[in-house]
């Protein structure tokens, strides 16, 4: 196919598209590490759920929204703006819908999150939804409350069953506390299932007493309670802004900002002290900041939260946080700081993202020259491992954890 | 002494046109015909080891400010063309192989020979 970059400058066509291919590098990465030799777990993956759409909506129960949807699928999706290929310079955005899957009964978002995850070496992903990251900006609540059900009953039924190695998360329709409720004991002990998602592009207090039911209910089950950021342009504060780059680099940040604020200074913490709490998708320059900000103003105005037995930075310490994407500052003892802060070697995951395109390799990690093995192989798998209870012996019957 | 690699013929380029060669068993370099120059970079990102070579070969994109400082919008400068890696979209100047958005970084650079009608990269 001809890329939709070409013009009269510049062509490139492509016969064929590869994810294998296109990574030959990571696993050149892969074989020089020796990263097959112990278990990595990818604790932000995604697949394009809006290409299977139309398989999503057989599961809308509601007669008038499954009308609604096969007519026109774009209501399931909020416009948050953006154009996340760069130009179309990151090709494989444009090149994926030529790559080729087998006919075999295997979901065609399994093979094609095999061939990165064997490329990388990488054993495990959770799987995040794509376009389902914006649901919770629908006006529309029951709209993400049908979409949401449906999204569980087609991961559940025809994307974890293809392959152990690929976990997911409960989708919360955050929306309706009761409904997330629902669907979270709905979903929350199906197959392959480890923990429970919030998307947190939305306008809800994580504080408000509604959701006190769905938490308790998550710390009964010992699974995680994850936050995925994301980015919203059309949201009045980020739309003053004119470059993409702005309202990425923001957006994907100050959604988890404010949740976490809200959680951290509404003792979230001290009421569910068991649900492990994971940050994900914002990076990481930004939790050094919060802290020492909070830290700084409960020290004057401990009064207004008196339910923290702590400084809001230990409570932060406490939680844990997937590495993607990043920061890579060419001075690394910036990078050593924010680790030392949010105690890395046990409360880090490593992420990668992939296929997104600011996608992180396990070699980010890796490669950082301020980490032992230990607390790299923690990183890379280890700590995942104790957070989402894992059983990895179908690949390492040996593994203990470090 | 380096190694001469074998490219191919000179006339089997055209302006903008790349090929890319093994350079050993796990590596190969990326050879381009631009402005009339010839160019060698290893087909390796010192980002996170993308392979640069493979991804599109772009104008350098620039802004349109006005004598009143204001601005008038962005333009394409096809006499700066960037090596643009595929994984994250690194961007590199095909001169000198070191990336636009900051110049510590930059590609392997490899030396051309162009004798007859066969090109050759050193390595």
């Amino acid at each position: 196919m001809e890329l939709p970059t070409s013009d009269r400058y510049q062509a490139m066509s492509v016969d064929s598209f590869d994810t294998t291919k296109l990574l030959t590098n990571a696993a050149r990465q892969r074989d020089a590490r020796k990263l097959n030799e112990f278990p990595i777990f990818d604790a932000d993956a995604h697949h394009y759920e809006s290409e299977s759409i139309s398989e999503i909506i057989k599961y809308i129960d509601d007669d008038v929204l499954n009308h609604l949807a096969r007519a026109n699928p774009g209501i399931l999706s909020a416009g948050r703006g953006g154009y996340q290929p760069v130009g179309g310079r990151i090709t494989r955005y444009p090149l994926r819908k030529i790559e080729e899957t087998p006919s075999d009964g295997t979901h065609r978002d399994v093979h094609l999150s095999r061939r990165w995850m064997d490329a990388m070496g990488i054993d495990y992903i959770s799987l995040f939804p794509t376009g389902m990251l914006g649901i919770g900006l629908i006006p529309q609540v029951e709209v993400e409350v049908q979409y949401a059900r449906a999204y569980m009953r087609w991961l559940t039924e025809e994307i974890l069953p293809c392959d152990p190695r690929v976990k997911g998360y409960v989708f919360l329709p955050f929306n309706s506390p009761e409904a997330a409720y629902e669907i979270a004991t709905e979903f929350g002990d199906k197959e392959g299932i480890i923990g429970f998602l919030v998307t947190s592009p939305r306008y809800k207090p994580v504080h408000d007493n509604a959701y006190m039911k769905t938490y308790s209910y998550i710390e009964e089950t010992g699974k995680p309670l994850v936050f995925h950021s994301g980015l919203n342009w059309n949201d009045p504060l980020m739309s003053v802004t004119n470059r993409f780059i702005a309202a990425h680099a923001l957006g994907f940040t100050l959604y988890n900002v404010i949740h976490m604020c809200n959680w951290i200074c509404n003792a979230l913490n001290e009421r569910f002290p068991k649900i492990p709490v994971v940050w994900t998708e914002s990076g990481l320059a930004w939790v050094p900041w919060l802290a020492q900000r909070l830290d700084n103003d409960y020290k004057m105005r401990s009064s207004e939260i008196p339910g923290l037995k702590k400084l809001p930075s230990e409570y932060m310490g406490d939680m844990f946080y997937t590495s993607q994407p990043m920061e890579m500052p060419n001075d690394l003892s910036f990078l050593e700081s924010t680790f030392k802060m949010i105690n890395a070697e046990t409360q880090l995951l490593y992420a990668s993202d992939y296929p997104h395109w600011d996608a992180d390799m396990p070699s980010t990690i890796y490669d950082l020259p301020f980490l032992d093995e230990k607390a790299k192989r923690n990183i890379l798998g280890g700590n995942a491992i104790k957070i989402f209870d894992l059983d990895v012996s179908d690949r390492y019957p040996n593994y203990k954890a470090a | 002494m380096a190694k001469e690699i074998l490219v191919g013929k000179a006339s089997d380029f055209k302006e903008g046109g790349k090929k890319i060669v093994p350079n050993g068993k796990t590596s190969e370099i990326g050879v381009y015909l631009v402005h009339g120059n010839w160019y060698a970079y290893a087909n390796l990102c010192p980002h996170q080891g993308g392979p640069a070579c493979e991804g599109l070969l772009m104008a350098k994109v620039e802004e349109v400010i006005a004598e009143d400082k204001t601005y008038q919008g962005m333009r394409f400068n096809h006499d700066e063309m960037h090596i643009v890696c595929p994984w994250h979209g690194w961007e590199f100047d095909i001169a000198d192989g070191q990336a636009v958005a900051d110049r510590k970084w930059s590609l392997r650079k490899f030396e051309v020979e162009v004798r007859g009608e066969d090109v050759y990269v050193l390595a």
